[in-house]
């Protein structure tokens, strides 16, 4: 986002705080009121509503424990990677006990019949097409994390909240590097050798990684 | 990354039994036509009815009058109305019918059902052949999970708000219902609908294998922008950051103009709470926004000065495009249409009058103008809309027509306030590629064949 649309849209915001609730978000109830009082359409008891609060003071400050509690976002800057780290070693084991049975030894995809009322786990390494990105021309191309992910932060934040989807959550924050390192390795994005932590991991760049544009439907005639 | 992308993947096609997916897991095989209910309500005697009624409503007094409410609770209350087929009389005028019940239950002729893959990440297919207007009933509204369906007690439920704000809050539901509600009609779609239909055509799909991960109806809760006042958002803020409380704790990132124009955290759809399957207590509206990003059973945002990049942001919900690059946050729904109304399977009969009708949407406003074509595409009518064309919610459309008996082409095409026209199947093969995977709005075919069939164009 530009410099400029962030100003202007922290100037939308700053101006809606100040000018309280007639520029807020309930600004069609007292404006619509107002207007029928001003016509004097309303019989002389009547009245228009009571301006409304910017803030109505509603909900409970939240604590620094609370918010450490849910925030496991973990972005492409580094931003929540927690301390610790793993191996693509280590990470064989750890995939090998608690992935491979959906995702397949080497990370193939789904091998035998998955958990009950799970779908087909996908495949997550390979690296073909190694030209190009031909995902759009191609419907027979497999995405996988080596050919598609742009993010290797995103493998991180995934894993640690979503797998293994039988126990979303239950890895430890090195248990997750481990598997972090084992599928890159695996898609020979780092060394077999390599050693994955906060600063190792937000340094890895992706295959995909500049392969992403921004949305440029604008609606009107022309099919984007 | 056990979830694969499912959504519109499964062929759910209720029409003829069978539901075809690489995840499915339990296919529904078995659906009760209607010849069938008829059938066997033609053999059941009349006058059954009353001997399933309860017995304080076939004797006098033993109930107050119809209108009145009872001045003491009755026990037990009357079960959820449903009525069934061995109960329905030869004549209705010759015997009362059922009491009052709790719940309101449909006609026994009258089946409608979502068709599920049935999976934990998985979709279910709304059946819009089998509606009317456009507000989708609550109990079939299509369902995306991506770890199953999060059961949340109201009580516990929290939402936070954290980030760059000023005042990092909690909200309870109790909070998210005292702060003033507003209500909005607006349709929710996948941007995964369509898949089946674009990858695997089959001429035996419904508009609900084709179409049916879209819904339609009436949202209630607080605008995020009465939110974001409670918490004062500091300078930097360009993007916030919404997760779900399910097992995926699904996670999307929406740039904070929508979060303060029109977004939601709903609480209700069409006069009830949220139903679990929908996000149950709360749930981001993002109307007109892909569906993905619409976090249900939502319990934290996050304000921030950039995207999280989750894996439903870069590795799914993102569209692979014939140019070699892949689209990212493409949020807003293309206009799209689709006439479910002659559809399969559907049988015309010539020479009579019929109604063509269908829905048409768009994630940029104001559906325009619907054209509808019965000479496959050389000639194009303007289609009747029906008043009043809401922004950003389903809109029907009619076209009285006389099928003449031979083979034809119908197809519908949306237009809307941008100007924004529904492309052929071959301008959206050209643009995003045959590869792409999600927003698939391409002009949707019926073939009427000489017998009267109607079959799916796969590709036309």
């Amino acid at each position: 986002m530009s410099a400029a649309r962030t100003r202007w849209l922290a100037g939308l915001v700053v101006s809606a705080l100040l000018a309280g609730c007639d520029r807020g978000p309930l600004a069609d109830r007292a404006t619509r009121t107002q207007h029928a009082v001003g016509a004097g359409r309303l019989p002389s008891n009547v009245h228009a509503a009571p301006a409304v609060p910017v803030r109505f003071g509603v909900g409970h400050g939240a604590t620094a424990a609370e918010i450490a509690a849910w925030d496991v976002d973990v972005t492409p800057d580094g931003h929540g990677l927690p301390p610790g780290s793993g191996t693509p070693t280590q990470g064989a084991g750890v995939f090998a006990a608690k992935c491979a049975a959906c995702h397949g030894p080497a990370g193939e995809g789904q091998v035998g019949p998955p958990p009950a009322g799970v779908p087909a786990a996908p495949k997550l390494v390979g690296r073909d097409p190694r030209d190009g990105f031909p995902f759009g021309q191609d419907p027979k191309l497999v995405k996988t994390v080596g050919n598609y992910w742009p993010y290797a932060t995103t493998v991180f934040d995934y894993v640690r909240r979503a797998m293994p989807v039988t126990a979303p959550g239950s890895l430890t924050n090195n248990e997750v590097y481990a598997v972090v390192a084992f599928l890159l390795a695996q898609n020979e994005i780092i060394d077999k050798n390599a050693m994955l932590d906060s600063a190792t991991l937000v340094a890895v760049k992706m295959p995909a990684r500049d392969k992403f544009v921004a949305d440029d439907r604008k609606g009107g005639a022309t099919f984007r | 990354m056990h979830e694969d992308e499912t959504a519109g993947q499964g062929t759910a096609d209720p029409s003829n039994g069978t539901l075809a997916s690489d995840n499915a897991a339990e296919p529904r095989t078995e659906r009760v036509t209607r010849r069938g209910l008829i059938a066997a309500v033609a053999a059941t005697a009349g006058g059954a009815i009353l001997a399933r009624l309860p017995a304080e409503a076939q004797s006098p007094g033993g109930r107050a009058a119809p209108g009145v409410p009872p001045t003491q609770a009755p026990s037990p209350p009357p079960p959820a109305g449903a009525f069934d087929l061995a109960s329905v009389p030869a004549d209705p005028t010759r015997a009362p019918g059922p009491p009052t019940s709790t719940l309101g239950a449909r006609s026994p002729f009258e089946t409608p059902a979502r068709a599920p893959v049935g999976v934990i990440s998985g979709s279910s297919y709304t059946p819009l052949h089998e509606l009317s207007g456009t507000v989708t009933p609550s109990d079939l509204v299509f369902e995306r999970h991506h770890a199953g369906v999060a059961l949340i007690d109201p009580a516990k439920y929290e939402l936070l708000i954290h980030g760059l704000v000023e005042r990092p809050t909690v909200f309870t539901l109790d909070d998210l219902r005292r702060l003033p509600n507003v209500s909005r009609t607006c349709f929710l779609e996948c941007s995964g609908n369509g898949r089946g239909a674009f990858k695997t055509p089959k001429r035996e799909m419904s508009p609900q294998a084709i179409d049916g991960l879209t819904s339609n109806g009436e949202w209630t809760g607080v605008p995020l922008a009465v939110l974001v006042q409670e918490v004062g958002v500091r300078r930097g803020a360009s993007w916030f950051r919404a997760e779900g409380g399910d097992a995926s704790r699904l996670s999307r990132s929406v740039p904070v103009e929508k979060g303060l124009d029109d977004a939601m955290i709903a609480v209700a759809f069409n006069g009830e709470p949220l139903r679990p399957a929908n996000g149950y207590p709360a749930r981001l509206l993002l109307p007109g926004y892909e569906g993905n990003a619409n976090i249900k059973w939502l319990r934290r945002i996050e304000l921030a000065d950039s995207p999280g990049m989750f894996r439903d942001e870069t590795s799914k919900y993102t569209d692979p495009l014939a140019n070699g690059t892949a689209r990212q946050f493409s949020l807003v729904m293309d206009a799209k249409s689709i006439i479910t109304a002659p559809a399969h399977p559907a049988r015309l009969t010539p020479n009579v009058w019929t109604q063509i009708t269908g829905i048409a949407w768009t994630g940029r406003g104001k559906i325009e103008r619907v054209d509808v074509s019965t000479d496959g595409g050389a000639s194009w009518v303007v289609a009747d809309l029906q008043e009043p064309v809401m922004s950003l919610a389903h809109t029907r459309f009619r076209l009285p027509w006389k099928w003449d008996g031979k083979r034809t082409v119908l197809m519908s095409r949306a237009v809307d306030e941008t100007g924004a026209v529904q492309p052929t199947l071959a301008e959206f093969r050209a643009k995003r590629g045959a590869g792409t995977d999600y927003h698939f709005s391409y002009i949707r075919a019926w073939i009427v064949e000489p017998d009267g069939a109607v079959f799916f164009g796969t590709d036309v």
